[in-house]
This record gives C-alpha cells, sequence and structure tokens, in this order.
C-alpha cells in the first residue's frame, strides 16, 4: 500500500502499487504518466496546420475535413492500442502468475501463467536503443527438459520502471515463490 | 503447502450437505462440483457417487462438507465431523459459511496425520482476534500454527467451463512420455466430463438433492431435437447423391488425357471437387468425434449455407428485368471494344512507339502476325454471339449450387474469353525467351567459352576462326533486334497481367467464402467463453482472517487466433513462386502458368 516516488526509464514519474492480499497473494500495479495535454495539442496543432498548408494551395475542402476525421481516428486509436495506462502483476503462490496491462480507454490484456510452467523470475539486462536497461521476466520451463528455459515473458514492458523499483518487485515476487 | 479448492458460483448460497467432486492427483487441489443436501442416507450417496463415476470416467468422490447455517441450525459441528468417519477420504474438507458474510471458511481434517482425524484450523475467527490484539507478533504465531497449510478459493461460473474449450486444443489421449496436462486443463476436463452430474434437477422427486448448475431448458429444444431426427436420413441421403456423383465421375472417358488435363485447369471443376469433398465430411453418419471435428463440420455447413445464401442472392438479382439478356448484349460490343484497342495498340506498335526506333521488318512482320490472330479471334466471336445469353442464362444457374460456382464459372468464362490475350503472351514469350537463351549462348562463344552439357559448368573451348566469326555476326544481329521483340514482349505480357490479377482477385474471393470459418467467429462474438484462450483471476475479498477468495473468469480467443485455428484448408491456390522468382521467370521470358493465378499474393 506504499507508494514511493519511482521512475521510468526516461525519466518520467510512475507510481508502484504493491497490494497484500494475503501472505503468499501479492498485486503489483505500476501505474505509467497519463496522456499529457500539451502532446496532444501538438500533434493535433501539427495535422491541422499542415492540412490548412495544403488546403491553402488546392483549395479543396475535402482535406480539411480529412483532417479532422484523421486526427480523431488517431486518437482513438492511440488510447485503445497504445497507450498504456497501468500494468498488474498478481502472484498467487502454487497457482500462477497473472500478467495485464490496461489501456487508456478500458481494454485489458491479460495472460495467466500457470506455476508449472514457471521456472524463476529474475531481472534481466537488454540492450534498447543506445541503452542498456534492466527489465523483470518470467523464465518458463521447457516441457521436454526441465531444467532448460523454453522462453521468457518479459514483464512492465510499456512502462519499464527502472532498477530500483524492479528491485522491489522482484523481492517480494521471490518471497512468496520460494514459500510454494 | 496451499490447497486450492475450486467452487462453482452457483453452490454459493446452497443449503448445508456434502461437497461430491474430485481431487486433481499431485497438484493440491480439489474441484467441488455439487452439494448434496440433507438429510441422504449415506449408502445412498455412496451409491450415486460411483454411479455417476461409471457414468463420467472422472474419478469422483465426496470431499467433504458445507454448512450454510439458517435459523434453527446451530450446532453442526459435531455432526459435520463425525461424517467424515462415514465417507473414509485422505483429507476432509469441512466448509462453512456464515449467513451475511462474504467470506467462507475452511478447516482441513487430515486422517493421514495422527491415526485418527487430526484437525487442523486453517482459518479461525481467533485470528481476527490474534491479530487485533497483538498485530504482527499475532500474525507470525498464527503462521506456526497454520503449519504452512492455507486455502484458496477460486469461484468459477460452471455452465462456462463446463462448455468451454482451452486453446490451444490438446486431442485425443496425451503422451505418456510428456507431462500430465496441466492443473487447469485437468480441472477445466473435470467439469466438462461430469455432465451426468448436472441432469440431476431439482425439482426431482428422488432421494438424493443436490446444488449445481442445471440448464433452464434450452430455448427452441424441440425443433432442435425434430432438427437432430431429421438430420439421418438427410445424411444418408446426401452420401447417396453423393456416391452415384463420384460413380459418374470416376467413369473411364472423364479420365482420358483431354479431359482430366482440361477439368483440372477450369476452375468451376476443382471448386465441384472441393464441394465434393466437403458433401463427404458433411454426409458422414458418425458424429463428430472431438472438438476440433465438430468445429470443422460446423463451419463446413455454415459456410455452404452463407454461399448458397448469396447464390440465391445473385440469382434473384440475375433473372430479374432480363439482367441476363442485358449482360449478354453488352459483352460483345465489349469484345469488340477490346479488340478495336488492342488493333490500335499494335498499329502503334508497328510505328515508332514512344519515339523508339524498332527494326521495321522485324516490327511488321510481328505487327501482322498479332493483327491476322485478333482478326481471327474477333470473327470467333461473333459467330459465338447468338448462344452468349444462352450460355449466360444456363451458366447463371449455376449460382444456386453457391456465390463460389457462379465467380468460378466467371474466371473460367474471362478465362476462355481472353484466350487471344493469352496466345499473344506465349507467342511474345517464346520469341523473346529463345533470343534471350541464343544470346547467352553466342556471348560465351564471342568470350571463347561454351556451356559443358556434361559437368554442368562453364568450360573454355577454342572455336575455329569461321566459327568466331558467324557466331559474333549471330550475336550482333540478335541483340540489334532483341528490343523490338522485348517491346512486345513487354505489352503482352503487361496484357496478361491484368487478366491474371482480375482472375486472381476471383480466385481468392472463392477461396476466402470457402475457408473463413463463420461458425467459430460467431461462436467468439456470441458467446466468448466457448473458445477460452485462458483463464483470468480476480481478487474477491481481501478481509483478513478468511481465506483469499478469487475469481475465475475465461478469456476469450482472440479474433486472430480463431480464424488461423479454424480456418478450413482448401486446396492451395497460393503461388509457389516469390515475388523474386517471378520477376526473374518475367525477365528471362519463361511462361507464367497458363489458367491458374501465379501472380496474385494474399499474405
Amino acid at each position: 500500500m506504499e507508494d514511493e516516488a519511482f521512475t521510468d526509464i526516461n525519466g518520467k514519474a510512475i507510481s508502484l502499487d504493491c497490494q497484500s492480499h494475503s501472505s503468499f497473494c501479492r498485486e503489483f500495479t505500476v501505474s505509467s504518466s497519463k496522456v499529457s495535454i500539451g502532446k496532444v495539442m501538438v500533434y493535433t496543432c501539427s495535422v491541422w496546420l499542415l492540412s490548412y498548408a495544403v488546403f491553402f494551395f488546392t483549395e479543396n475542402t475535402a482535406v480539411l475535413s480529412s483532417a479532422i476525421v484523421i486526427t480523431l481516428v488517431g486518437m482513438m486509436l492511440h488510447i485503445h492500442f497504445v497507450k498504456v495506462d497501468h500494468e498488474s502483476l498478481l502472484v498467487i503462490g502454487s497457482l500462477g502468475i497473472q500478467v495485464s496491462s490496461n489501456y487508456a480507454s478500458g481494454r485489458e490484456t491479460t495472460t495467466f501463467i500457470e506455476m508449472s510452467k514457471i521456472k524463476d523470475i529474475v531481472i534481466n539486462e537488454a540492450i534498447y536503443m543506445h541503452q542498456i536497461i534492466y527489465y523483470l521476466c518470467v523464465l518458463l520451463k521447457d516441457p521436454s527438459e526441465p531444467n532448460a528455459v523454453s522462453s521468457v515473458v518479459p514483464l512492465f514492458q510499456s512502462s519499464k520502471p527502472r532498477l530500483n523499483c524492479l528491485v522491489k518487485v522482484y523481492k517480494s515476487c521471490q518471497e512468496i515463490l520460494s514459500k510454494c | 503447502m496451499v490447497l486450492k479448492i475450486f467452487f462453482p458460483q452457483c453452490c454459493n448460497r446452497a443449503d448445508s450437505g456434502l461437497l461430491v467432486g474430485r481431487w486433481i492427483a499431485g497438484h493440491d487441489s480439489a474441484v467441488v462440483l455439487a452439494v448434496i443436501h440433507y438429510p441422504f442416507i449415506p449408502g445412498q450417496v455412496k451409491q450415486y457417487v460411483q454411479q455417476m463415476q461409471a457414468q463420467s470416467g472422472v474419478e469422483l468422490s465426496v470431499l467433504g462438507s458445507w454448512s450454510l447455517p439458517k435459523d434453527g441450525q446451530e450446532g453442526m459441528e459435531s455432526f459435520l465431523r463425525d461424517l467424515s468417519t462415514i465417507f473414509p477420504q485422505k483429507c476432509w474438507l469441512q466448509i462453512s459459511r456464515q449467513m451475511g458474510k462474504t467470506g467462507f471458511t475452511c478447516n482441513i481434517l487430515n486422517r493421514a496425520q495422527n491415526g485418527g482425524a487430526a484437525q487442523q484450523e486453517v482459518t479461525k475467527k481467533k485470528d481476527e482476534e490474534d491479530v487485533k490484539s497483538d498485530g504482527e507478533a499475532g500474525g507470525e504465531e498464527e503462521d506456526k500454527e497454520e503449519e504452512e497449510e492455507k486455502v484458496i478459493f477460486v469461484h468459477y461460473e460452471q455452465r462456462k467451463v463446463m462448455l468451454s474449450q482451452l486453446h490451444p486444443i490438446e486431442n485425443g489421449v496425451p503422451d505418456p512420455k510428456t507431462d500430465p496436462p496441466s492443473e487447469l486443463r485437468q480441472m477445466f476436463q473435470t467439469v466438462a466430463h461430469s455432465q451426468p452430474l448436472f441432469f440431476l434437477d431439482k425439482y426431482d422427486d428422488g432421494p438424493l438433492k443436490s446444488t449445481h448448475w442445471q440448464s433452464e431448458g434450452r430455448e427452441a429444444s424441440i425443433i432442435v431435437e425434430l432438427l437432430k431426427q431429421a438430420s439421418v436420413p438427410l445424411c444418408l441421403l446426401l452420401s447417396c447423391l453423393l456416391s452415384l456423383w463420384t460413380w459418374i465421375c470416376n467413369i473411364r472417358i472423364f479420365s482420358l488425357h483431354p479431359l482430366r488435363f482440361l477439368s483440372s485447369k477450369l476452375s468451376t471443376c476443382v471448386q465441384l471437387s472441393y464441394r465434393t469433398q466437403h458433401m463427404r465430411t458433411l454426409s458422414s453418419p458418425k458424429p463428430a468425434a472431438g472438438h476440433t471435428q465438430f468445429m470443422r463440420k460446423a463451419n463446413i455447413l455454415v459456410s455452404f449455407l452463407v454461399d448458397v445464401a448469396l447464390g440465391m442472392l445473385l440469382i434473384s438479382w440475375l433473372y430479374r428485368d432480363n439482367h441476363i439478356t442485358m449482360l449478354a448484349n453488352t459483352l460483345v460490343p465489349a469484345a469488340d471494344h477490346v479488340a478495336k484497342e488492342l488493333e490500335e495498340l499494335l498499329q502503334w506498335l508497328m510505328g515508332a512507339p514512344a519515339g523508339l526506333k524498332m527494326n521495321r521488318a522485324l516490327d511488321q512482320v510481328l505487327g501482322r502476325f498479332f493483327l491476322y490472330h485478333i482478326h481471327l479471334w474477333i470473327s470467333y466471336i461473333h459467330l459465338m454471339s447468338p448462344f452468349i445469353e444462352g450460355i449466360l442464362w444456363y451458366g447463371g444457374l449455376s449460382a444456386c449450387l453457391g456465390l463460389t460456382f457462379a465467380l468460378s464459372l466467371l474466371s473460367d468464362m474471362v478465362a476462355l474469353l481472353t484466350f487471344h490475350i493469352y496466345c499473344f503472351y506465349v507467342y511474345g514469350a517464346r520469341l523473346y525467351c529463345m533470343k534471350i537463351y541464343g544470346l547467352s549462348s553466342l556471348w560465351r562463344l564471342f568470350r571463347g567459352k561454351k556451356w559443358n552439357v556434361l559437368r554442368q559448368r562453364v568450360d573454355s573451348c577454342s572455336y575455329d576462326l569461321d566459327k568466331l566469326f558467324i557466331g559474333t555476326l549471330l550475336f550482333t544481329i540478335l541483340l540489334f533486334l532483341l528490343p523490338t521483340t522485348a517491346l512486345y514482349y513487354l505489352v503482352f505480357t503487361l496484357l496478361r497481367l491484368v487478366v491474371v490479377l482480375f482472375q486472381g482477385v476471383l480466385h481468392l474471393s472463392v477461396d476466402f467464402i470457402n475457408s473463413f470459418p463463420l461458425f467459430a467467429v460467431g461462436l467468439r462474438i456470441c458467446r466468448s467463453y466457448r473458445l477460452a484462450e485462458g483463464v483470468k483471476f480476480r481478487v474477491l475479498c481481501d478481509e483478513p482472517g478468511t481465506a483469499l477468495h478469487l475469481l475465475m473468469e475465461l478469456n476469450p480467443l482472440k479474433c486472430s487466433t480463431v480464424v488461423q485455428t479454424y480456418r478450413t484448408p482448401t486446396y492451395s491456390c497460393y503461388p509457389k513462386d516469390s515475388w523474386a522468382a517471378l520477376v526473374k521467370k518475367l525477365f528471362v521470358g519463361e511462361l507464367i502458368y497458363p489458367w491458374r493465378h501465379k501472380t496474385t499474393k494474399a499474405d
């Protein structure tokens, strides 16, 4: 239930919400920053200015109406498919791990990984653009070879919190995993 | 260890009684399927459970007791404890719920430990008091007391879980080599297989009363039953017709060389054989075994019905207001118009097209040749023109077999009507191809090399002077004549590609109607729980002191996955060549295969 100031890899403020439902069931929610009105204004204005410029030369009003449609549809698509409002990780001891991300429009995508498939949760390093970032990931077991890792499921993919936040989540996850 | 109890939502308010369900071996979890109410005779319960086990093939057992005390039913604790001796089990669950409280409490009586019924209080009222009074310290004490025994209640909706199919599908018997199916899969299977348990109606006047999901009677169930009855003779009739049809198809006259070749090229024939195969699948008298088979059948049936309905729409449009005559009357002038345009194109090519200076003699020869061909074609079309309306009239009837047939027939007709374009293309391509091959071999001669056929490589070779002279001369002539041929080849290839593209679009739409899994998509939209990708959990109540309650919901399959999984496999009409291979073929002048479209790509 405690809130501490965390930042993501770009330095934007994010908040981590740890909720302990019982001793073996915890939920971590990372909420990323909201859509800033300035950004929306900049994009909308740039599209409209461009369309006005085109309209100035072509004198075709279809350009203007298409600009309005483009901005509206673009905004809708952005909040429905791109902008992730918060991501949560529900760890239930001996049952599994549930990863879900809620989009700004309310759409929710959830995947549940059963405990029998999970090998471990680790913090990993990755090269991202021109920097090296840390991320939390779930290692999945290979059904044929018990010791091998078949695939990796990265967590908090869109909010990308920094290491101090990840360590906190990691520690309490390991606490639960080691118990069960 | 944590004990997981899958509890059906419909039993939340059931009267006190016995819990019937299954222990999932190796996972420490129990699936509760039904509650049998008081009063009962234990012998009858045992008999009933055994009978159900035989019917469903699920290892059913009495898991424990359920108590929801109402007014005047106090002091049942000792009675519940005694029940565990009547139904010997490794573990005895004692789940109870107080009226007006959301959480359940669960006691586990473990027979294995301490010989008798050693009791472990898992979640007690005392815990709450502990937490209140001692705070953290009390919590720790309680942990030790519990001996790591905890309970999770997972509430599930019995009906949805029973009807849903977990993806990816695992059909048939799992391999003994690989691991047993995962816990959730086992749970889904248990609920799905224990359908006989759910037939006991709560209004039945039997010795046992139970609470579980029960169907409230299907809508229009009489019609469904009648349809089921009617489908059997229908299938028989269909299979009779099909066997007659296959007998006709197998007559020897059809397997003669030209007919067989022709039928493999005509898309109507291909569609006919494809539809026959579908009908054979549908008319098989055996009921579908397994989910995949069932979905396949349903998809085929629905797409067939939609196809026929679309075909009927087309027919109703065609045969109203004499649309057919109109079509026939526009077709001949259209063909004339195309021929006239082609003639103009050839005239243009015979002059100086786009300012290019061609070899005049060769240009004239090629142009005249093609002009004569067009002339032949036009006279053929005019000869045909009185019959075109009849052909269209009877061809339009094929739409009652489905829109796909009408489309395939249209594709075939386009292929036949543009036969001259195909011929031009073939002539152009052959000429161009020969020139390219001649040039490449003469180029080798020019460099003093030759192609060694035996070793499949280029060897050096010393030519005589006269051979070299003649070869170089021929090379020069071919090189200077190449642009003229290449121009004709280019123009006719473009024309051919336009026709092929049109046919490709037709074939793609036919393929789409044939293979699109309409039934599965409809299920996904209307009954999204039927096709589940997995599950998702929600924490229901987390009052301290009671066990953790989770709500299990079904995660519907993504639409793209639905289409991918349930797409009916069709005859592959997709080209085998990649784009690069196609361009190379076009450049070298190899034929892109005649009537099968190989240039259009869907992916």
